[in-house]
């Protein structure tokens, strides 16, 4: 993988730099004993957040981001902590990230995935959570294929809901990781511009990083073919078009978004081929981004559709280093929902 | 058996009154409607000043779910709403389990509704066998049993060439088709109105296009047909503008809209509790844009009917992921609040529109019964009194399910007594 030095000090990014989203009382204040602290005891997703907490969890993500570096990747903060991961659609790297981060927290951890559970015998999810809660858990980590399941959990639920990614809603720890790895190369989030291009529609990697993004000042700039651009897009803070080259013209971020093959079976796009002509992202594509572009997709990639490989390796390419900082970013969450009375992260 | 309903505000526009009279019950049926009756031996209900008494309520378009169903709804619980909610009579759609095509199965229904001896029931037997939209049901042997109408409601009639023969088979039987309009490809498995708010939820849409162009399809096929066909539930403001323009030209197409989809937006499914699946329904709550053009529908007299889609469902079964839970609201207990409230309230409509909405234009349509105070006509009768002071309570419905957007609502205006030839089904504050 490709290192690039950071454009600034790491100093840089604690809170005095937020975005103009911020409202003072949302800062935490470092000269206040009172620790900073999240609103909601769930993290349902990024439209419940301001700037004052997001930067919250990314300022703590920097410390996490420093046990991963240790020798002994392993701090007691959660020890005793339950966390439940459930798993309702196939995930490999959130469900691992999760995991790992959770067992660098020193938490008691268990994985449940939907081809193990009872929702195959035709339980349904209110009574499969009841059941996981009558055992007593401290979190759970959800990922299911409804919109709206994390909000319909936190309703029931004595346990702190995490959304690991619902239907096409929202992805929130996805958008965090993003904007981490976003402010470790620019030093901000405020004034950049970013182009996500690919499946608008179907893509709660979208919905949330446009959130955050706006929130944090960015400009965020969406595109695809217009059978994949979800209607009242521009309410929800991004820039529709379907000129690629357009919304790649001098971007400081540009991040792919996954395209499905069967998308062609609703119409929504011919082939993959053409897909690939009109809107892949290719060396020549890219150059038209300023020369420190940094190029991200939340993966899976399909290379050849909407990522050309050699912009996939390319120097600009921080797709791993997302990966990565995906456990840090997920502790900062754990963490901070956990609360903090008890743990520490010496 | 006398009963004289004492000085009451009378509104009944089929008869244009609208003032004070009085209404002698005989036998069930109304006897007289004048003013100064005297009591001569009949038990006599005084009427309270700013009482309305008007002719029964009609909901045109309910689901009781029996047979099949009955952990959310029976024939005896549904008539049990019906009355609490002012309505005299109501038409039940045919997607029970089974599906009522068969006259077997509307005389089932019928006899459940005489043994409750609460509100009138009117079957609406499906178009076609089991609505699968291939095979047209003996909807003959169907208006014999009792059927008033033909839908495949919840399900639309799928094909041009389907509804071109029903429209002129049930145009013979002189009764109309009543359609479900929404094309199939274009609803795909959406679940919510598109739009800003289904994109921000990632909700998958159904734009109000799957719904007009079916009736667009249907005003034509009314038109080269001469059968009368009733769009049931209608949200969308393109749906609106092809009745208008089917009305304008003669056709014989009549329409009824929900109150959930003139008083709710889609705009409600971001508040908290977000995703409450009470405010699933087919078709969805639409943009403001939709409910004002059929605020303006139903004060400009191109709305035929309100009607309440009244679909109870299980809290269990309510309690589901948005995209898993059932589609549909109950309705019957609370739409007079509504109307008043939202309605006449509102300065929208009058009284006398309102009885036309509800109680007149439902009878006109269907052929059926009621809509009017006249003298040897069955004594149906709603006696309301629009500043009573409603709150909504979701666990006091009569209806067995308790599926409501509206609880917690504080409303004005609402039901005092409901009669039923002439027998006080409901009454008393």
């Amino acid at each position: 993988m490709t290192t690039r030095t950071v454009d600034r000090p790491s100093d840089s990014t604690r809170p005095e730099s937020t975005g103009p989203g911020e409202r003072p009382g949302d800062r935490p204040n470092p000269s206040e004993q009172a620790a900073p602290q999240l609103r909601s005891r769930h993290l349902l997703g990024i439209a419940g957040l301001d700037a004052g907490e997001i930067t919250l969890i990314l300022d703590t993500a920097v410390a996490m981001k420093e046990i991963g570096g240790r020798a002994i990747k392993k701090v007691p903060t959660l020890r005793g902590r339950t966390v439940v991961n459930l798993f309702f659609e196939p995930s490999t790297r959130t469900r691992t990230s999760f995991e790992i981060a959770e067992k660098r927290l020193s938490a008691d951890t268990l994985s449940i995935a939907t081809a193990t559970s009872s929702v195959t015998k035709g339980e349904t999810l209110v009574d499969t959570v009841r059941n996981l809660e009558a055992m007593s858990p401290d979190m759970i980590v959800l990922r299911h294929s409804s919109s709206g399941a994390p909000e319909l959990l936190s309703r029931i639920c004595r346990s702190a809901v995490i959304n690991a990614g619902d239907g096409m809603h929202e992805h929130p720890t996805q958008a965090l990781l993003d904007a981490f790895t976003i402010r470790e190369h620019k030093g901000r989030l405020s004034g950049l511009k970013v182009a996500i291009v690919g499946d608008l529609l179907h893509s709660r990697v979208l919905r949330s990083n446009v959130l955050l993004l706006k929130t944090m000042g960015a400009e965020v700039w969406a595109c695809g073919p217009a059978t994949l651009i979800p209607s009242g897009i521009e309410r929800l803070g991004a820039r529709p078009t379907t000129s690629v080259d357009e919304a790649v013209e001098g971007a400081d971020v540009v991040m792919l978004l996954r395209i499905q093959h069967e998308r062609m079976h609703a119409h929504f796009i011919p082939s993959v081929r053409e897909y690939f002509a009109l809107f892949g992202m290719t060396p020549e594509r890219i150059r038209r981004a300023q020369s420190n572009v940094i190029v991200m997709h939340p993966g899976p990639m399909n290379r050849g559709v909407e990522i050309d490989s050699e912009v996939a390796d390319g120097p600009y390419s921080v797709i791993l280093e997302q990966v990565s900082n995906g456990v840090a970013v997920r502790m900062a969450v754990l963490y901070l929902l956990a609360g903090r009375e008890e743990g520490t992260l010496e | 058996m006398k009963l004289l309903l004492k000085n009451g505000q009378v509104v009944d526009p089929a008869n244009g009154r609208n003032g004070r009279f009085d209404v002698l019950i005989e036998d069930g049926r109304i006897a007289r409607v004048e003013p100064n009756l005297a009591a001569d031996g009949a038990e006599v209900l005084e009427i309270q000043p700013g009482w309305i008494v008007a002719p029964g309520l009609i909901d045109i378009h309910v689901h009781l779910r029996e047979p099949g169903h009955e952990h959310k709804e029976t024939v005896a619980t549904g008539a049990a709403a019906a009355v609490a909610g002012g309505f005299t009579a109501v038409a039940c759609m045919p997607n029970t389990e089974p599906i009522n095509d068969h006259a077997g199965i509307t005389q089932f229904i019928l006899k459940k509704a005489a043994e409750a001896q609460l509100a009138r029931v009117y079957p609406i037997g499906a178009v076609s066998l089991g609505s699968k939209g291939e095979q047209l049901a003996e909807l003959g042997e169907q208006k014999t049993a009792g059927c008033v109408a033909f839908s495949d409601d919840g399900r639309p009639v799928a094909t041009a060439l389907l509804m071109r023969r029903a429209l002129e088979y049930a145009g013979m039987l002189k009764l109309p088709i009543v359609n479900h309009c929404e094309d199939p490809s274009l609803k795909g498995d959406g679940v919510a109105h598109e739009g800003y708010h289904a994109s921000a939820l990632g909700l998958r849409g159904i734009p109000g296009v799957a719904e007009s162009l079916m009736v667009e399809r249907d005003v034509s096929l009314a038109e080269l047909t001469g059968g009368h066909v009733h769009i049931a539930h209608m949200s969308a403001r393109q749906s609106l503008r092809a009745v208008r323009a089917g009305k304008d030209r003669g056709v014989r197409v009549t329409c009824e809209v929900a109150p959930h989809h003139f008083t709710l937006t889609d705009e409600a499914l971001e508040r908290e509790p977000k995703y409450d699946t009470n405010l699933k329904m087919n078709p969805p709550l639409r943009e403001a844009a939709d409910r004002d053009a059929l605020l303006e529908g139903i004060a400009d007299g191109s709305v035929d009917v309100i009607a309440t889609d009244h679909a109870p469902h299980h809290a269990d079964e309510k309690m589901l992921e948005f995209d898993r839970a059932p589609f549909g609201i109950v309705g019957l207990e609370t739409a007079v609040p509504i109307v008043f409230d939202r309605l006449v309230h509102a300065g929208r409509i009058t009284l006398t529109r309102m009885i036309e909405l509800l109680s007149v234009n439902p009878a006109r349509v269907f052929g059926v019964p009621g809509g009017a105070l006249s003298a040897g006509a069955a004594a149906d009768v709603t006696i309301l009194d629009p500043d009573k002071a409603v709150t909504i309570q979701a666990s006091a419905l009569r209806s067995r399910s308790k599926n409501t957007p509206f609880d917690g609502w504080q409303l004005r205006g609402g039901v005092v007594f409901t009669i039923v030839g002439g027998r006080v089904v409901h009454g008393g504050r």
